[in-house]
């Protein structure tokens, strides 16, 4: 593509020595795209706007916000009470929590129904999982923030996690916390990093369009753009789906902000944390639910059989599951063998796509449950299925599945049959 | 499917909610029709300055409430000058005074509503060794809020029922986790004599401070819906006509 010429002499002049404009011409504007993108293809952008949002509203929290334990829960009601507009950023900040991990999980289901972690885009499906990571430590830190009981306690379960590595465990607790337990110091450093993570995010995100701009945009079908007829301009088509998108979101967000403001939130972190009381129930954020629930399916140890000797606790076995949840997806472009992407072609990976989805919402209800009765059961056949999902059956499909014929083109899928390939402008 | 997606992520996000609390919650709440619930929700003035009243004649002599300055009041519909006189019937410890020392004195409009106790050890002391809650986010702080704020204030029964074990000093209360409960029952009819002339039963005198203590929770619910109303009816002109123009754009694709 040449570099457009600039009319405006100050904007020829700067862009002759940094081409911002032309980038921005390039990737905004001309850029390419599938012209068959659905629906499901909103939820890239609109989490990088959600990300903004969350950048935004925190600086002006943490303008008013003081990280201490003395201080951090009576600072956040004075900023629900006495700062003007500060309850609105903070359920902005809070919902907005939520509504980024809703359309975070969504863009990676959507992923993963039309294959786009497949070559040539798996930096791209990396990125997005080291993407996934660091929302997760920023969202963890974040809660702890408020300093209420689920914060604290959240935070005592979380860090204690790593006291199962063996024979360094309990040091890396110690260090991880600045001290013997969840105190001043934790909390201090929990907000440095709570404020440092979304930037590393935002270069993150910055690599992930970077490549996706690299490898282009996957589509519906999973077929690559043949011609110039297959693809459109992104802008004016897909900035102003993305904007009809956004508008669409910002109702379901801003509804919750409004009128629910509490609804994703647990009762117990509006009480002041407290070291010598343990609430009865310790739940995570909806969104780590999941993994709440595969860390504590690990009920076992494994060690000799008929010894006795421990090879494996089953703390650090839960530990290892739970990390190893979002590690596998790092793996899922080369355990998946199957030459097609999308699920549209693939009769029965489509069937154990949803098997899966429904298997993570499983996952989630165990997990928001005391691991009690059958609760237990079912959260180890739901993690056993997670990992058999990418480790099993994902590798066995690309050998056993028979995929159905693939359209020869983007603009052949909807061009209705016997009419033939229109010209370019015609008829499109 | 699309439908279908948003539907089960919705589900889901509603169990985990739902779940993730049931099991501490006891018999279920009666559902109390308040002024505040609803898309357009308000507190009633009359009703909040009822509740104020209870709570400073009954709740006070073991709460606090200490994220409420008096001049708070004010959105209770009470004047600056009642906010006044409401502040003098309390007095706060101020100083160090230029002898350095500390000295009590009549409250003012700008001061925090003091509590009962200096601190928890005096509470504990005071009361059988259990520590009656700051009521300032009480409301946002308890499952069900104030449906079962409410629901507490009416749930004593005396006797329990039969089977139900009650130790020395606890009261048996329906609704509260575990049941035994170390406050004793607060409200009775005509605890309180309302100035209005409202009849002061129990179940009026619960719902009136419940309605107090809600917006004591969260003052600005009010301002939120309002400002909601509008920010959402905007968004939805706006998502209409962005709509018609994703449309008009699009007429030349054939995707």
């Amino acid at each position: 593509m040449e570099a457009p010429t600039w009319k405006n002499p100050v904007i020829r002049w700067i862009d002759d020595r940094l081409p911002l404009f032309t980038m921005m011409q390039h990737d905004l504007v001309d850029y390419p795209t599938p012209k068959n993108l659905n629906y499901w293809w909103n939820f890239g952008s609109l989490a990088g706007i959600v990300l903004v949002i969350m950048i935004a509203t925190g600086v002006f929290l943490a303008m008013q916000y003081t990280p201490h334990v003395d201080h951090a829960f009576e600072s956040v009601e004075r900023i629900m009470r006495d700062v003007n507009y500060g309850w609105l950023m903070r359920y902005l900040h809070m919902n907005g929590a939520s509504m980024f991990f809703i359309v975070v999980f969504i863009h990676m289901f959507r992923g993963l129904y039309y294959g786009s972690y497949k070559s040539p885009r798996e930096v791209l499906w990396i990125l997005g999982v080291f993407i996934l990571l660091a929302m997760m430590a920023t969202a963890f830190m974040g809660y702890v923030l408020p300093w209420g009981q689920m914060s604290f306690w959240g935070a005592t379960v979380i860090t204690n996690l790593f006291s199962a590595i063996p024979f360094v465990g309990e040091s890396i607790v110690t260090w991880l916390w600045g001290g013997f337990s969840v105190d001043n110091a934790t909390l201090n450093r929990f907000f440095a990093l709570h404020y440092l993570l979304p930037f590393i995010i935002f270069a993150l995100v910055f690599l992930h369009l970077v490549a996706l701009h690299t490898s282009k945009s996957n589509n519906p079908l999973g077929i690559d753009v043949k011609s110039p007829q297959d693809t459109i301009p992104f802008t004016p088509y897909y900035t102003v789906k993305d904007m009809f998108g956004l508008g669409v979101f910002m109702i379901v967000y801003l509804g919750f902000v409004f009128f629910s403001p509490n609804f994703f939130g647990e009762p117990d972190n509006y009480i002041k944390a407290n070291p010598m009381v343990t609430p009865a129930h310790i739940v995570p954020e909806w969104y780590f639910l999941p993994f709440y629930a595969i860390l504590r399916a690990i009920t076992f140890d494994i060690g000799i059989p008929f010894t006795g000797i421990v090879i494996l606790d089953a703390k650090l076995l839960g530990v290892i599951a739970m990390f190893g949840s979002i590690i596998v997806l790092l793996f899922l472009p080369w355990l998946d063998r199957s030459p097609v992407r999308s699920a549209r072609f693939r009769p029965v990976y489509k069937q154990f796509f949803w098997i899966f989805l429904i298997d993570c919402l499983i996952l989630g209800y165990v997990g928001a449950n005391p691991p009690e009765g059958y609760f237990v059961i079912l959260g180890q056949l739901a993690t056993a299925y997670y990992f058999a999902h990418f480790l099993i059956i994902m590798p066995l499909l690309g050998w056993l599945e028979r995929p159905r014929a693939l359209p020869s083109s983007i603009s052949a899928a909807v061009t209705p049959a016997g009419v033939g390939i229109p010209a370019r402008g015609a008829a499109e | 499917m699309k439908k279908n997606l948003f539907a089960a992520a919705f589900a889901a996000a509603v169990a985990c909610s739902g779940a993730a609390h049931a099991s501490s919650a006891a018999a279920p709440l009666p559902e109390v029709a308040w002024s505040f619930d609803g898309l357009f929700g308000t507190f009633d003035r009359a009703q909040m300055q009822r509740g104020y009243q209870v709570y400073k004649e009954v709740c006070h002599s073991c709460h606090g409430l200490r994220y409420i300055a008096f001049r708070n009041l004010q959105s209770l519909g009470f004047t600056p000058d009642q906010v006044t006189t409401i502040a003098a019937e309390f007095e706060v410890q101020d100083g160090p005074n230029d002898d350095g020392d500390m000295f009590m004195r009549t409250a003012k409009a700008a001061d925090r509503i003091p509590s009962p106790f200096p601190n928890d050890q005096a509470a504990r002391v005071a009361n059988n060794g259990a520590l009656p809650p700051d009521l300032s986010l009480i409301v946002d702080a308890r499952l069900g809020g104030a449906n079962y704020v409410h629901a507490l204030m009416v749930g004593y029964r005396d006797p329990a029922p039969e089977g139900a074990h009650v130790q020395d000093g606890m009261y048996y209360n329906e609704y509260f986790p575990g049941h035994q409960i170390g406050m004793p029952p607060p409200l009775s009819d005509d605890r309180v004599t309302y100035a209005d002339g409202t009849q002061a039963t129990l179940d009026q005198q619960a719902k009136d401070v419940t309605a107090f203590l809600a917006w004591a929770s969260e003052p600005n619910l009010e301002e939120r819906k309002q400002l909601g109303v509008s920010v959402i009816l905007f968004l939805i002109v706006l998502t209409a006509m962005l709509y018609a123009l994703k449309r008009h754009i699009w007429s030349d694709v054939h995707h």
